[in-house]
């Protein structure tokens, strides 16, 4: 195919073709970034929790005034709960992966330590290990010894008398590789605060933090063996079959009322609504991301075919010319398929600047990262498949002027 | 002529259908994008008390230290710890103040006709009402005197009182809040100002609106906790109640009212001289860093508009803006195959002008068409919006009339403008040339 006759006559509508450069650049431009956000956002989305998230249920409380020993009735509610058919693990827990809801601790590996080291989220509660299903990779779970009651912790601490301590500890493999590279983490020491050590007694495969902002810093956990007692800020935790969550969730809250009828139930939901909830945001962000892509190149696509379809209709004389001389129909398809191609791999060419300018204009002011060069084809690919679509209408409609066109005036 | 150009472009817009319809659904889409993020985007990014903005502050005191600074970019801590809290207070350096935290109670509604419900709402002081303009249905707040006396009271929430009393004037009443009884001095009107500026620390600004009031004092005396954020630094040394009033957890939000330049000059250098004295004291080994932010800066300051809002309201101008190129050109497309009518036009007598009004006319039309059928999308897509948006914004998202009104203006200037290249080289063309017969 010829490509300099093309030229020539894209030379004769200087503006147009500008304009539809103009507009396949943007085009490209938004497809490129919105593409790199959009799988960002996806990525975020598939953040590992490491816990059985389709068979557990949540229950929160509001005591209406302190129970006299919110131990005792810890240990009974989980009693009650347990009796309930159908569950195969209760736990208490003061937080859940991405339940937005956090407690975190400043790590430190010495007590004399300035600084912290880490920031980590630090999870409290009973029998955690078997109700989330966590996978232990090394070392052991707690043994029922292990749990002591908050207040004995937090008087010793006050004190100052370090009574108590070191307490076992379950971290997540991501924290001991990132705190002891290379190294067995069990039996190693950690601190919270001078007087606060914990020892590493076991490592959890992946246990994601409340609040999972970070990527890199998502899996920093820790889980400690302390009784916290019914409380608002204390959560109890079923493990049952995700097909009987509904009917547990509903036996679980009939039970806790019949224990005590006074009390309040703040919060019931399964993991997967937790789930859901937190990461609502980016499903939102995806899905305008995505609407709007389609939307674009939809309207692109058929600007595309709206001036193709003009210029079929301004050149029919000359086609039939053409066609006279002896062109085929294939010729002729071919002469439009090449101009769309030339148009829109020149507005990509100007569309891959404006992406990475755009790019680095996001980066500055939404701390987002740098777009990946390897998203930049996407749009390529994107606009030319949209382009030769576009334009294979007209240019089969182009292909079917007949010869004897070019032999009637006007 | 206005009504002749108007039988024109519509003559026109007739002949080629399809590309009429192109262009009006172009902008169509285009308006409706533009629109639906940008009602998500008014809701989340308005002034909540627009007459008094600029007179409410929130003073930041850096209890912590720059090495400890909240992300580590030097800034003072969110909110106060207590210690600070009640200093501010005492010293009553401000036209108005208050100190703000949020608290969850479960309230047995009255006749024990129904099992416990768990509320949500605020202790503050007194200068909270008339400070943040809370409008009243019945009685009123309480004053400096019932703040220093501890009192046990409360206002209620108009949405509150209807569920405990039915919406009755229950002025004088006692309600029971966690197990202590409050009597009930006031109940607001419907406010529930978006985003809730006076509470950012812990919380989106998006949340349900609060059911009850009830004095700081009070809160304190019965030993209340926060249902907000709570940040500690350094030691864990928390032994009950009093260990933790001591400790350098943040947890209290204040706000002063100040009337002008002198005032926020006066209250800066206040709060100066406070972390000075507390310098000197050796309570702060560092120097005083302190903010006095009014509503807008802090809310800028705490990230109140979601960034997804912002982004999608950018993606979605950039989407009208490429529809707007796309009917730019078929509008040049359009206009110029018309040349030779435009030269008749011309020959017998149209000024340039009337070529100009003419094709600009035809251009309206177009931009009408879209901004009806923008109309129509937009309203169809924010009443969707809630698939998208969280629940707590998406509930803020409305038609209302200026948002009609700027959906149709937006659509028809948009579209008269993206007509101007094209008109204005129809308005040029040499009559001569196409005369000839070709």
């Amino acid at each position: 195919m010829d490509i300099l006759p093309i030229l020539a006559t894209l030379r004769r509508h200087k503006m147009i073709i500008w304009l539809l450069v103009l507009e396949i650049a943007l085009s490209c431009a938004i497809v490129c970034n919105g593409v790199f956000l959009i799988v960002q956002r996806m990525q975020h989305m598939e953040m590992p929790s490491g816990i059985a998230e389709h068979e557990l249920v949540q229950i929160q409380q509001a005591p209406i005034a302190p129970p006299s020993d919110r131990y005792a009735r810890a240990q009974e509610d989980v009693a009650a709960l347990r009796q309930i058919p159908g569950v195969r693990a209760v736990g208490m827990t003061n937080q859940l992966p991405f339940s937005g809801y956090s407690s975190n601790g400043g790590v430190m590996l010495s007590p004399t330590q300035p600084h912290r080291t880490l920031n980590a989220a630090t999870y409290f509660g009973g029998n955690l290990l078997p109700t989330l299903g966590l996978h232990l990779v090394s070392g052991r779970d707690f043994a029922s010894d292990d749990y002591v009651n908050a207040d004995a912790i937090l008087k010793s601490l006050a004190n100052g008398s370090g009574k108590g301590f070191p307490m076992p500890t379950i971290i997540s493999s991501t924290l001991a590789e990132r705190l002891w590279p290379q190294q067995s983490p069990l039996g190693k020491l950690i601190w919270l605060a001078p007087k606060a050590s914990f020892r590493v007694v076991g490592v959890v495969a992946t246990l994601a933090r409340a609040n999972a902002y970070n990527t890199a810093t998502a899996q920093y956990s820790m889980i400690v063996p302390l009784h916290m007692g019914a409380d608002k800020d204390q959560s109890y935790l079923l493990r049952t079959r995700s097909q009987d969550r509904q009917r547990v969730l509903a036996a679980a809250v009939a039970a806790l009322k019949r224990a005590d009828p006074a009390r309040v139930i703040t919060h019931t939901r399964t993991y997967d609504q937790i789930r859901s909830d937190y990461f609502k945001d980016d499903h939102a962000m995806a899905g305008i991301l995505i609407s709007v892509i389609v939307a674009l190149l939809l309207v692109t696509g058929l600007g595309i075919a709206g001036l193709a379809s003009f210029w079929v209709a301004q050149r029919r004389k000359q086609i039939g010319i053409r066609r006279a001389l002896g062109a085929t129909r294939t010729d002729i398809v071919h002469y439009f398929q090449t101009e769309n191609f030339l148009i829109v791999t020149f507005g990509i060419v100007i569309g891959m600047v404006l992406a990475y300018g755009l790019s680095l204009w996001l980066m500055m002011h939404y701390e987002l990262p740098r777009l990946p060069l390897s998203y930049l084809p996407i749009g390529a690919v994107a606009l030319w498949l949209v382009g030769q679509l576009a334009v294979l209408g007209p240019a089969l409609r182009a292909a079917a002027v007949p010869p004897v066109v070019a032999t009637r005036s006007v | 002529m206005l009504a002749y150009y108007l039988d024109l472009a519509l003559r026109s817009l007739k002949r080629n259908p399809a590309l009429t319809a192109l262009m009006v659904v172009a902008i169509g889409f285009g308006v409706a994008a533009s629109m639906i993020t940008y009602s998500v985007f008014r809701a989340v990014s308005g002034n909540p008390i627009p007459d008094k903005s600029a007179q409410l502050f929130t003073p930041q005191i850096d209890s912590w230290g720059p090495q400890q600074s909240f992300n580590g970019d030097g800034e003072p801590p969110q909110a106060l710890d207590y210690t600070d809290a009640m200093a501010l207070m005492h010293a009553h350096a401000a036209k108005r103040q208050t100190l703000i935290y949020p608290v969850q109670l479960s309230v047995m509604p009255s006749g024990n006709r129904s099992l416990p419900i768990s509320a949500s709402g605020y202790a503050v002081y007194g200068d909270f009402f008339p400070m943040f303009e809370v409008p009243f249905r019945y009685g009123n707040g309480w004053n400096a005197k019932q703040d220093d006396g501890r009192a046990a009271l409360v206002v209620l929430s108009e949405e509150f009182n209807q569920k405990l009393f039915g919406g009755v004037n229950s002025v004088g009443r006692e309600v029971t809040l966690g197990g202590h009884q409050y009597r009930i001095v006031g109940v607001t009107r419907r406010w529930n100002p978006v985003p809730r500026f006076y509470d950012l620390f812990g919380s989106s600004g998006f949340e349900e609106p609060a059911d009850f009031y009830l004095p700081f004092t009070r809160a304190l005396d019965l030993q209340i906790p926060t249902n907000g954020n709570n940040s500690c630094r350094g030691k864990i040394s928390m032994n009950g109640w009093d260990s933790w009033l001591r400790s350098n957890c943040v947890w209290v939000t204040p706000w002063v009212e100040l009337d002008n330049a002198a005032g926020v000059a006066r209250y800066r250098n206040f709060l100066e001289g406070y972390s000075a004295d507390q310098q000197r004291a050796g309570r702060f080994n560092w120097a005083p860093n302190v903010r006095l932010r009014d509503v807008m800066r802090w809310m800028t300051y705490m990230h109140v508009v979601p960034p997804e809002s912002r982004i999608s309201l950018m993606v979605s101008l950039g989407f009208f803006l490429i529809c707007l190129v796309n009917t730019v050109g078929l509008l040049l497309a359009k206009f110029m195959r018309r040349a030779g009518e435009i030269g008749v036009r011309r020959a017998l007598g149209a000024s340039r002008r009337e070529i100009y009004m003419q094709f600009l006319i035809e251009a309206g039309t177009v931009g009408l068409a879209g901004g009806l059928l923008g109309l129509l999308l937009t309203a169809a897509g924010v009443s969707g919006v809630g698939l998208l948006f969280r629940p707590e914004i998406a509930r803020l998202a409305h038609v209302d009339l200026s948002l009609v009104a700027l959906t149709l203006a937006v659509a028809i200037s948009a579209t008269v403008i993206a007509a101007f290249y094209p008109s204005w080289r129809a308005a040029h063309v040499q009559p001569a040339w196409h005369l000839r017969s070709n």
